[in-house]
């Protein structure tokens, strides 16, 4: 029935993605070890990349893979590595009462809810084309970059000044502190 | 006729204005001089007022000074109402105050609170004015309050004593419980004549139902026991000697008390409608004439026996107001005025010479000492026992003629008293001018010495006024004199003009026979203190134990319940419900305080299960 | 004929689901992190989804932008992390209780 109604590529892909996804979910939330978490995460984004690119957003594709991946990944790994964390070495026992188990109803229920109002609103509403056509291939780039510097253009400036302030945020919030601003601190604490 | 009038009224305060700011930098002859003469120029004002009233058709004369309220339907002008009655008080009232201020230079001399005597002295005169000239009854209430407080703080004048301020205090709660009846009657009254204005209520007097008028006039006379200390508001009037001798003398002899025996009469056409109520008047009048005189008689201190006195005398008035003799009233209220104060400004001077002793056991024998008080007292004593031909003979009579018509119980209740009055001013006096000497302990040896000339011009020109006062209402000129003047005022024929000739005389007969019975009682008895004194009563003395029964039955139990509130309600009840809400407060904030655990990952469950909540609220919405 | 939308909205769906459990249930900050990135993810395909259904280029647009800005989050959240756990040796979530009432 699949088989008839979409074209078997696309199935395929699209089952291989989720696949990537899930199991790539499913392992960072229950795995221990921290390194072994981030390696899970590697894998679900990839599988977000892959459904990026069978949904015609080969841009963001790659830049899913070269930042997310390549950089926020690495960036886990360094900071794992630098505090030196083991196994997450306590034990199993929630010692808050019923976390787990009214977490999971909640998320439960929140899913579900959700998926059920998607299908009785038909998934998918709304005007199409408001900003601009999609292209393939080639085209999505260009149409992605005069998007985003002709109509997003403030949002644009306005992330690259965040970045530019997480930078320096991170810088301050790692320095080791000098001798004379513990010296400082400690003589207005006493 | 408006500028002589108003400046009449304005006079008294401008001199208490003039005093309070020019501070206490004035000498005592200036504020005694400034005092004294503001009054007097108000008296001469007085005088010409009454002139130019005499010359008038209409004798009824509104002054409209300004807007006061004017609220829906309540207008109230500041408006004064000259007519016979209220130029009748004025003229007795400026005279008189005007010579006890005179009086009080000399008697007040040396008092280191001199200025605050004559401000709070010319305040009284200017309210009291206020009282009678007012048109409406509630500008009469502003006077009326004004007096009270005025006798408060001359009462208490001496205040560092204790037992000066508590009389003061006395003073001000029974007059105060007097002030809610007279509100009480100008409820009623307005809201049955939509007016207070005394001619708009006159007017329609005569349409309100007997109960209302009944209500009406009982409202008046609990106002009138309180203001003028009868049956049952009497007891702060003996108390209120605690203040200096000039302010018994003038307001609670000749002024004050007699306000409330002014608002009975000046309400006549009220009182014509209710025949109960009038009524119940006589009845007080008559009993507390009656137990006042009692009392009078066993009374040890000089100035307490003349207190009991005018509660006596006025207990006369207030009975012929009870049967409608007004202007008898009013004319017992004049004569009284002058013998009354007399007597007290005649006391002052003996205290005076004594260096303040007042008390009888401790006098005797001043008659060769006090060369000028003594006639003058003679003169007062004879005219209140009822002695014809002065004042109190023709004053008393009038009234007790007009009781005879009306009630024979009442009238041989006023017979009684007025040989009791007879006989305890005879006693007074034989104790104070005759006898052996019992002072001479108090004064240390020296003889009593006569007062200056201050203190005793008042009491001559007093003893003149007391000697001839009787001509004002003589019982064969009544048309001529008093009650013809009154008569359009009050409406009401005098009763006297209905008795027979033969029962005028029998009763004044009656009247001089009572007079002298008390005066030969008294002499044979009181020669010798020993004697006299089997004759005291302690009951009489303690004043019918009315002041005990009042502490038991009031006193005491409010007392007893402001204390239960301070230490049960207060900290329990009311305190308790404020901290109580307080301690509620706290205690819910502890209980809710533990959703704060501190774990982040507990709060962000929270914020997933509200998310589901909403979730599952829209997906049921849609469904 | 592509896959219907549907299947990749649920599939984001699912993949938030597992992301916020994970967010609520791990105790060491550094995992809790990787959650968050996982909703982000979920996120993004949900924005790509409808960006090809609508045939419209803001979906990408704004994913273009997540990303940017879950960048500059990471980069600063495990900066906190570093300073807070550089004091205390765990990083256990459950032992920053100064929020307690």
């Amino acid at each position: 029935m699949i088989a008839t109604t979409y074209a078997i590529p696309d199935v395929v892909v699209f089952v291989t993605s989720t696949m990537l996804i899930l199991v790539g979910a499913v392992g960072v939330i229950s795995v221990k070890n921290p390194v072994h978490a981030a390696l899970s995460l590697i894998m679900t984004l990839f599988g977000v990349a892959v459904a990026f690119i069978a949904q015609s957003a080969d841009f963001l594709a790659a830049v899913q893979i070269i930042v997310y991946a390549g950089a926020i990944v690495v960036l886990f790994l360094f900071v794992i590595m630098f505090l030196g964390v083991g196994y997450g070495s306590k034990s199993n026992v929630e010692p808050l009462v019923g976390q787990r188990g009214f977490a999971l109803a909640g998320v439960v229920i929140t899913i579900g809810g959700l998926i059920a109002l998607m299908a009785s609103s038909h998934w998918v509403t709304g005007p199409s084309s408001v900003t601009g056509t999609l292209a393939k291939g080639q085209g999505n780039v260009k149409q992605l970059g005069t998007a985003v510097f002709t109509t997003y253009l403030y949002a644009f400036e306005a992330t690259s000044l965040l970045l530019v302030i997480a930078v320096v945020g991170a810088v301050l919030l790692a320095r080791r502190e000098r001798a004379t601003t513990r010296e400082m601190r400690d003589e207005v604490s006493s | 006729m408006a500028p002589v009038a108003t400046l009449l009224l304005l006079m008294p305060l401008v001199g208490f204005l003039f005093v309070l700011v020019m501070g206490p930098a004035l000498k005592e002859k200036v504020i005694g001089a400034i005092g004294t003469g503001v009054v007097a120029v108000s008296f001469i004002l007085a005088v010409i007022t009454f002139f130019m009233l005499l010359h008038r058709s209409s004798r009824e004369v509104t002054i409209h000074l300004f807007n006061w309220i004017n609220v829906g339907t309540l207008h109230v002008p500041a408006a004064l109402l000259v007519d016979p009655l209220s130029i009748t008080m004025c003229l007795f009232v400026t005279g008189i105050s005007a010579l006890i201020h005179l009086y009080s230079i000399g008697y007040m001399h040396g008092e280191k609170d001199f200025r605050k005597f004559f401000l709070y002295l010319n305040l009284f005169v200017f309210s009291m004015l206020l009282l009678v000239l007012a048109n409406n009854l509630l500008l009469t209430f502003v006077g009326w309050e004004g007096v009270g407080v005025c006798s408060y703080w001359l009462v208490s004048y001496y205040f560092t004593r204790g037992s000066a301020a508590s009389a003061g205090k006395k003073a001000f709660l029974y007059n105060r419980v007097g002030d809610f009846g007279l509100l009480v009657a100008m409820f009623l009254l307005f809201h049955h004549t939509h007016t207070l204005s005394y001619l708009g209520i006159f007017h329609v007097a005569g349409t309100l139902s007997p109960t209302v008028a009944t209500l009406t006039v009982l409202a008046l006379l609990l106002a009138a026991t309180g203001k003028s200390a009868q049956i049952p508001l009497f007891n702060w009037l003996p108390d209120a000697m605690e203040g200096p001798t000039p302010v018994s003398a003038l307001i609670h002899a000749a002024t004050m008390v007699t306000a409330g025996v002014y608002l009975l009469v000046r309400m006549s056409p009220v009182l014509t409608m209710s025949p109960d109520g009038r009524a119940t008047i006589a009845v007080i009048g008559g009993v507390t004439a009656f137990v006042a005189a009692t009392i009078a008689t066993s009374q040890q201190d000089i100035k307490k026996v003349l207190a009991f006195s005018t509660v006596s005398q006025i207990g006369y008035m207030v009975l012929a107001v009870g049967v409608g003799a007004y202007s008898a009233a009013i004319f017992l209220m004049v004569a009284h005025a002058f013998y009354k104060a007399l007597l007290f400004l005649g006391a002052g001077s003996v205290i005076h010479s004594l260096d303040d002793e007042q008390d009888l056991r401790k006098m005797g024998g001043l008659a060769k000492y006090l060369p000028l008080t003594f006639p003058a007292f003679l003169v007062g004593w004879l005219a209140i026992s009822g002695i014809p031909p002065f004042a109190g003979f023709f004053a008393k009579g009038d009234v007790l003629t007009n009781v005879f018509q009306h009630n024979k119980f009442l009238w041989a209740l006023g017979v009684v008293t007025a040989i009791l009055t007879a006989y305890y001013m005879t006693r007074l006096f034989v104790m104070t001018f005759l006898g052996t000497e019992r002072f001479r302990e108090v004064t240390d040896r020296h003889d009593p010495h006569e007062s200056p000339w201050v203190m005793t011009l008042p009491l001559v020109v007093l003893s003149v006024l007391a000697i001839f006062g009787g001509i004002i209402d003589l019982p064969w000129a009544h048309g001529a004199a008093l009650s013809g003047f009154l008569h359009p005022v009050l409406g009401y024929v005098p009763a006297v003009a209905a008795a027979s000739t033969t029962e005028q005389w029998v009763l004044a007969a009656v009247d001089v026979l009572a007079a002298l019975i008390g005066l030969a009682a008294a002499f044979t008895i009181w020669r010798d203190l020993k004697v006299g004194a089997r004759f005291e009563s302690k009951f009489f003395e303690h004043v019918w134990y009315w002041d005990d029964f009042y502490d038991a039955t009031i006193g005491r139990p409010l007392t007893q319940m402001a204390v239960f509130d301070d230490t049960v309600v207060e900290p329990k009840v009311i305190d308790g419900a404020v901290t109580g809400v307080a301690v509620l407060i706290r205690n819910s904030a502890e209980g809710l305080r533990k959703i704060q655990s501190g774990f982040v990952r507990q709060y962000a469950l929270a914020m997933v299960l509200g998310f589901a909540v909403i979730i599952i609220y829209l997906v049921a919405r849609v469904h | 004929m592509n896959v219907p939308a549907a299947w990749y909205l649920i599939v984001a769906a699912l993949l938030f689901g597992v992301g916020a459990f994970g967010l609520l249930t791990r105790r060491s900050a550094l995992i809790m992190f990787m959650c968050l990135e996982l909703m982000l993810n979920a996120v993004n395909l949900t924005f790509v989804t409808f960006s090809r259904t609508m045939s419209d280029i803001a979906g990408q647009a704004s994913v273009f932008f997540v990303m940017v800005v879950a960048a500059a989050e990471v980069t600063v959240g495990l900066g906190i992390v570093v300073a807070v756990f550089r004091r205390r040796s765990s990083t256990s979530v459950d032992d920053l209780t100064e929020l307690k009432g």
